[in-house]
Formats: C-alpha cells, structure tokens, sequence
C-alpha cells in the first residue's frame, strides 16, 4: 500500500499559465475525449450496421444542433491531438526543446488546429 | 545511465525492464500507434466528409467498400490500442490508491475490448452486406 502522505507534486493551480503548459493540458484532454468518443463512434456504427430505421434515427441524432456541437468538439479535439502529436514526434527525434522553440510550437499546435477544424467543416457543409 | 550511485544491478539495466516490468514496450505501442492513427484519422475523416448527407443505400454502398471497411477497421484498432495506453498513463498519474488503481487499469482495458469489439462487429456486418 502506497503511503498516502508521500510529497506530490504541486497541482495546476499554482502555476501561471502559459502556451506550453495549456497545450500540454489540452492534449491530455482532446486524448480523454476522444476516448468517451470511440463510444460514440461505435454507437453510431452499430446502428448503421442494424438498418435503415436505426441509421435514419442516429443521422438525425448527429444532425441536430447538439449532435452537430458534440461532433465539432470531436473534430476539433481529434485535430488538436493530432497537431499536439506531431508536436511530441519533433521532441521524440530530438529537436525542438530551446524555449522559443517550444513556444512556437506550442502556438502552432492551436494556430493550425483551430482553422483545420473550421476548414473541415466547412467542407462538410460544401459537399452536403 | 549506469553509475556508482545507482540502486540498480548490471543484470537489472541489461534487461531494462523497469519497475512496471514491461521496459519500454509502453511507450514504444504509444509511439507506433501515434503515427499509425496520422494517416489512419486522415482517412477516417474523409470517409466521414464523403458520409455527410447521405441516404441509407448510399452510405451502405461506401462502407462496405473494402477499403473503406479496411481502414475503418485499423482506424478502431490503432485508436482503442493508443487510447488505451493513454488512459493508462492518466489513471497512473492521478489515481494513487493501489486497489483503485489495479480497478480503472482493469476498467480502462474491459472498456476498450467492449467498444473495439463492438466496433469491429458492426464495420464487418456492414461489409459483409449486413
């Protein structure tokens, strides 16, 4: 049994936020909700897989405005991860720890995400 | 980094197991299955794109493509196997209590058999013709 008075470290409120710290902490959480979304997702799925009556009820579901504001979220949130990935591949292949550096890329993170997302769905809306 | 100061035994840093006892084979499927899921969400967003708007029939006949059923079914699986491993990492940094611990770990993993399971089933029977 772990002794539960151990030193932890200090919790995020201590901290002024700054770029890196933010995105660290949206990465971690775009991954949490794309994790409650592989649920969504295989909702969604099986009931295209049980037919017409049951796909026709989970397309309507999607296509109303709150199912349009969860599936921006997860848009958004599968973007942002997949940016904060690539952000994590410089670092694994040993570049990009100078402080500028980590800055920049930090920025970059949200400065392409956000306009990937919007342009994605204004694609949806183009081809619809 | 094998040193005078350090706890550990020669036989211990050659096997480079770790305290978790898995080395680094958690990290490595985190890093394989991150750049997998690259390549695999970018389609999985496309096949979306191309599923907007469309009726049943339609959206059947796409599916049950092979290849749209093919990267359907890798896409679910890099990204239950990744997501996995990063849930696994949350519950290790913000779950201290042994017994609840060994609980979520366990929850984590029965939670992405179900969905991936679930998942695979649905994408073959809408492949196989339903």
């Amino acid at each position: 049994m772990a002794d539960q008075s151990r030193p932890l470290s200090p919790h995020l409120q201590i901290y002024r936020w700054s770029w890196t710290m933010a995105m660290s902490i949206l990465h971690r959480a775009t991954g949490a909700a794309l994790y409650l979304g592989t649920l969504l997702l295989a909702v969604w799925l099986i009931s295209a897989a049980s037919g017409k009556a049951s796909f026709d009820a989970a397309q309507w579901v999607a296509s109303s405005w709150l199912g349009r504001l969860v599936l921006f979220g997860y848009t958004f949130a599968l973007i942002h991860h997949m940016m904060g990935g690539l952000r994590h591949f410089v670092w694994d292949l040993g570049h990009g720890y100078e402080a500028q550096q980590r800055m920049n890329m930090a920025r970059l993170t949200l400065f392409i995400s956000a306009p990937l997302t919007i342009l994605i769905w204004i694609v949806a809306y183009v081809v619809r | 980094m094998h040193n005078n100061s350090s706890m550990r035994t020669p036989l211990g840093h050659v096997r480079g197991l770790g305290s978790a006892r898995s080395g680094t084979g958690h990290f490595w499927l985190q890093r394989v299955t991150a750049v997998a899921n690259v390549i695999l969400a970018m389609a999985f967003v496309v096949i979306v794109l191309a599923l907007v708007g469309k009726p049943y029939d339609a959206a059947m006949a796409l599916l049950s493509h092979p290849v749209v059923a093919l990267l359907m079914l890798l896409f679910v699986a890099s990204g239950l196997i990744h997501m996995r491993l990063g849930m696994q990492t949350i519950i290790e940094d913000y779950v201290h209590g042994e017994g609840t611990k060994v609980l979520a770990v366990m929850g984590n993993t029965f939670f992405t058999v179900a969905v991936g399971a679930a998942s695979v089933l649905a994408i073959l029977k809408i492949a196989f013709g339903g």
